[in-house]
C-alpha cells in the first residue's frame, strides 16, 4: 500500500465521518463547522481526481463564500453566542429509513452497472483546457448562468434588505 | 492506484447522509446543509467520470456549473430564511404551514 492510498483513506474517513456530524449533530453551529471540514475533505478528493482548478474553486466558493453565508445565517438567526440552544428534529427512525432506501438504490446502481471503459489519464493542468471549453463548446451555458447568477444577486439583495420605515 | 468504485463509494455515502440530513432537521439552515451535502456528492460523481471514462474534461466543466448554481441557491435561500425569520421569528419549517399572507 503506497502513502498515497493511506492519506486517500485517511481523507474518505474524514469527509465521511464530519458528513456525519453534519447530519447527527443537536447544535447548528457544530453542524456548520463540520460541514467546513467536509467540504475541505472534498477539495482534498478533487486533487486525487486530478481537479486542480476544482480544487481551489470548491475552496475559494464553498468555504469562503456559502459557508460565511450559511454561518451569517446562522448568526442571525440564533443569537449570536447562543451555540446551547438545540436544534429540534424530525423522527430519527423515519429519517433512517428515507436515506437507507436512497442508499439501498444507490448500491444496487453501483454493484450492477459495468463501468468497462476506465482510462487512466496522467496528470495535465486543466485550467487552460477549461477556459477554452467555456468559451468555445461551453458558452452558451457560460452566457446563462452568468446571468442566473446576476438575477440571484440581485434577487436575494431584494428579499434581504431592510423594509421601508413610513408604512 | 485508487479505483473509480471508492470515489462512487464515498459519493453514495455523503448522498445519504445529506438525504438524512433534509429528513432529520427541521431548521431551514440544516436542510440547507443538506443540499451542500447533495451538491457536493454528485460534483465528486462527476469528476470521479471525468478521470475515469471521459476522455475529454466534460465533467468538471458540468461541476464548474454546479458550483455556481449552489452559490446563488445559498445566496437565495438565507435571503428567504432571513425574512422568515423577520416575519416569523422562527426557522421552523413545520410551523411556516400556513400560505394566507
Amino acid at each position: 500500500m503506497e502513502a498515497s492510498e493511506i492519506l486517500f483513506l485517511f481523507i474518505a474517513f474524514f469527509t465521511i465521518l464530519s458528513a456525519g456530524i453534519v447530519t447527527f449533530s443537536t447544535k447548528i453551529i457544530y453542524s456548520a463547522f463540520a460541514l467546513l471540514a467536509t467540504l475541505v475533505g472534498f477539495a482534498a478528493l478533487y486533487v486525487y481526481l486530478s481537479a486542480d482548478f476544482l480544487a481551489v474553486a470548491q475552496i475559494m466558493v464553498y468555504v469562503g463564500g456559502i459557508l460565511i453565508l450559511i454561518l451569517f445565517g446562522i448568526m442571525m438567526t440564533h443569537g449570536i453566542y447562543d451555540t446551547a440552544k438545540k436544534t429540534v428534529h424530525n423522527s430519527l427512525l423515519l429519517s433512517l429509513i428515507g436515506g437507507f432506501a436512497i442508499a439501498a438504490i444507490l448500491t444496487l446502481l453501483i454493484s450492477r452497472s459495468p463501468w468497462i471503459q476506465i482510462i487512466y489519464k496522467s496528470f495535465t493542468p486543466t485550467t487552460s483546457i477549461i477556459g477554452k471549453e467555456i468559451l468555445t463548446n461551453y458558452l452558451l451555458p457560460f452566457e446563462v448562468i452568468s446571468i442566473l447568477l446576476l438575477g440571484a444577486l440581485i434577487g436575494a439583495m431584494y428579499l434581504a434588505r431592510a423594509e421601508d420605515q413610513q408604512k | 492506484m485508487i479505483q473509480l468504485s471508492s470515489f462512487l463509494i464515498i459519493s453514495a455515502i455523503v448522498f445519504t447522509l445529506g438525504i438524512i440530513t433534509i429528513l432529520y432537521k427541521k431548521n431551514a439552515i440544516g436542510i440547507l446543509m443538506g443540499v451542500e451535502l447533495l451538491l457536493n456528492s454528485v460534483n465528486l460523481n462527476f469528476i470521479a467520470f471525468a478521470k475515469y471514462v471521459d476522455p475529454s474534461i466534460n465533467g468538471q466543466l458540468v461541476a464548474i456549473f454546479i458550483i455556481i448554481l449552489a452559490a446563488s441557491e445559498a445566496a437565495v435561500a438565507l435571503a428567504i430564511i432571513l425574512m422568515l425569520y423577520r416575519d416569523r421569528i422562527t426557522v421552523d419549517v413545520t410551523k411556516v404551514d400556513e400560505m394566507n399572507n
